[in-house]
């Protein structure tokens, strides 16, 4: 399903604009606060922490285990799980499972994130690691 | 500066239809105003207050010269929008521009046709190109926190199915009711998983419909002929991801409404005889039973178990209308008819196979977005006079 399912493109904005163009070189950015020294997701040009404008980008691992997740069976466009993953670098990003059997998943597993095309920057999903 | 005590519901209306595929949206509105209007015996020309939320068609303008409206006496105006409990948020408001003297006579309508007209899109948010494409519905957000609540505490699904063994308790003397049959935990197991671990009878129905309130001063009220019920206490609340930060999907912002309404009211969770808890999902009632402080967090499961949910039987008799869960979710919104069942309460005016006895203090408390991402709580504390 997730090799056939169309996902839309990203619209992208001056403030997000950057986390895109890494995403078409295969990386996964956050941002993080020199000020108060957290990262969060997405990304934000002011930290929702502290409100401090120093945030930078920073290439995440990309790896980190399901905080909790969700099978919708009853969909137009097939099954697909929801969940959140709590990466390793901290922030929890909401995502979809993919390439795995997602009957199977179970909070605290380790995945990793995998890009999906679209028509415009691919999209960050998570699988099983 | 309190709002306890300085505004009165003097008006309820639900409107009876479940079905609506020969009328307008606006028609509805209309439909429930006048209803309202009538129930607290007074007249369409002496609303000086309107609020509505994002169903109403254009928002408050187009809707205060659609309903005819007296524009010459109209003099308050809110379409605070927070999906399901904006007309809790609605009722908290209308009691403070009460009690500044900026109306006296408000009306708050919800009207609208999931099932048979077209639902407008929500407008995005700043998040959206970091979670659209993730398809988060209703029933798999509500899904994820069923999903860590279970893990975290333990909660299962027949516990859950409680919750919903309640409502269909209520709803089988709700002549209006969508699902009148009651059914047992293993009916609810049995339905189809739907977004895993909500089964399709975890799930609240989708009607057509809408209703109204009229809130007003104590002295209006009193020269009115319903009986009394008077607001003592309400809270608002939001909650989201927060940048990523410390995610805890099994508590609400009714963690932060439930204790605000309950200072304000001089109560306790033990003091209240009726609960009108939204039941968008099961999950979504036992999630808010904690968080308003009936049970301790994590013992929801226990709470709702063994019909302690259902009128006559239980401690904490809940949607004795049946609720959203089986007798009427009109616009996915449930805000509105948790507060107009536990008005009916009040007044005495519940079946009377459901109605509490001395029923002096209710709660209506509701939720609106999506509880496992961003989402608004509103609780009112409701007093007898």
């Amino acid at each position: 399903m997730s090799e056939t399912k169309k996902y839309p493109a990203p619209v992208t904005n001056p403030e997000t604009a950057a986390f895109w163009d890494a995403a078409k070189q295969g990386k996964f950015m956050i941002k993080r606060c020199t000020a108060c020294g957290e990262a969060h997701y997405f990304p934000r040009s002011i930290c929702p922490f502290c409100y401090s404008d120093k945030t930078v980008w920073e290439e995440a691992s990309g790896e980190g285990t399901i905080y909790t997740w969700s099978l919708m069976r009853k969909s137009p466009t097939g099954p697909y799980a929801i969940g959140y993953v709590t990466l390793k670098e901290g922030p929890s990003v909401q995502t979809n499972f993919v390439d795995c059997d997602l009957t199977t998943l179970k909070i605290g597993q380790r995945v990793k994130v995998v890009f999906k095309p679209t028509d415009g920057a691919p999209l960050p999903f998570f699988t099983v690691a | 500066m309190t709002i306890k005590g300085k505004a009165y519901i003097a008006g309820i209306y639900e409107h009876p239809t479940r079905h609506a595929p020969d009328k307008s949206t606006a028609q509805l509105h209309a439909e429930v105003a006048k209803g309202a209007i009538e129930d607290a015996g007074l007249s369409k020309d002496d609303v000086d207050g309107y609020f509505c939320a994002g169903d109403a068609p254009g928002g408050a303008w187009p809707m205060v010269d659609y309903l005819g409206l007296n524009t010459k006496k109209l003099r308050h105006v809110d379409s605070t929008e927070t999906g399901g409990c904006s007309y809790i948020i609605h009722l908290g408001h209308a009691a403070e521009a009460i009690a500044a003297g900026k109306c006296s006579i408000a009306l708050i309508t919800l009207a609208g046709k999931p099932r048979t007209g077209v639902m407008p899109p929500r407008a995005a948010g700043a998040e959206a190109d970091f979670e659209t494409a993730y398809g988060a519905t209703t029933h798999n957000a509500y899904g994820m926190c069923a999903m860590r609540h279970m893990h975290d505490y333990g909660t299962t699904s027949e516990q859950l199915a409680w919750i919903k063994v309640a409502a269909s308790h209520h709803a089988q003397y709700n002549p209006h009711a969508m699902l009148k049959d009651v059914v047992t935990v293993e009916d609810v197991l049995n339905s189809p998983m739907i977004s895993d671990p909500l089964h399709r009878m975890d799930c609240c129905v989708v009607s057509d419909g809408g209703g109204a309130l009229i809130v007003t001063t104590p002295e209006i009220a009193r020269s009115l002929k319903k009986p009394l019920v008077k607001l003592i206490g309400h809270g608002e609340a939001m909650k989201g991801p927060r940048g990523g930060k410390d995610l805890d999907l099994t508590y609400s912002a009714g963690i932060w409404s439930g204790p605000r309404a309950f200072e304000e009211a001089g109560i306790t969770p033990k003091d209240i005889k009726y609960a009108s808890i939204y039941d968008s999902f099961t999950i979504t009632v036992l999630m808010q039973l904690e968080d308003l402080g009936f049970c301790k967090k994590g013992e929801g499961g226990k709470f709702v178990a063994d019909g302690n949910l259902i009128s006559g039987v239980g401690k904490l008799p809940f949607n004795t209308d049946g609720g959203g869960l089986c007798s009427n979710h009109p616009v996915n919104r449930g805000g509105m008819t948790k507060i107009i069942e536990a008005v009916r309460q009040l007044r005495g005016e519940a079946h009377p196979k459901v109605q509490v006895r001395n029923c002096d203090l209710a709660i209506a408390h509701g939720t609106g977005g999506l509880l496992g991402v961003r989402h608004a709580a509103s609780t009112a504390i409701l007093e007898r006079v």
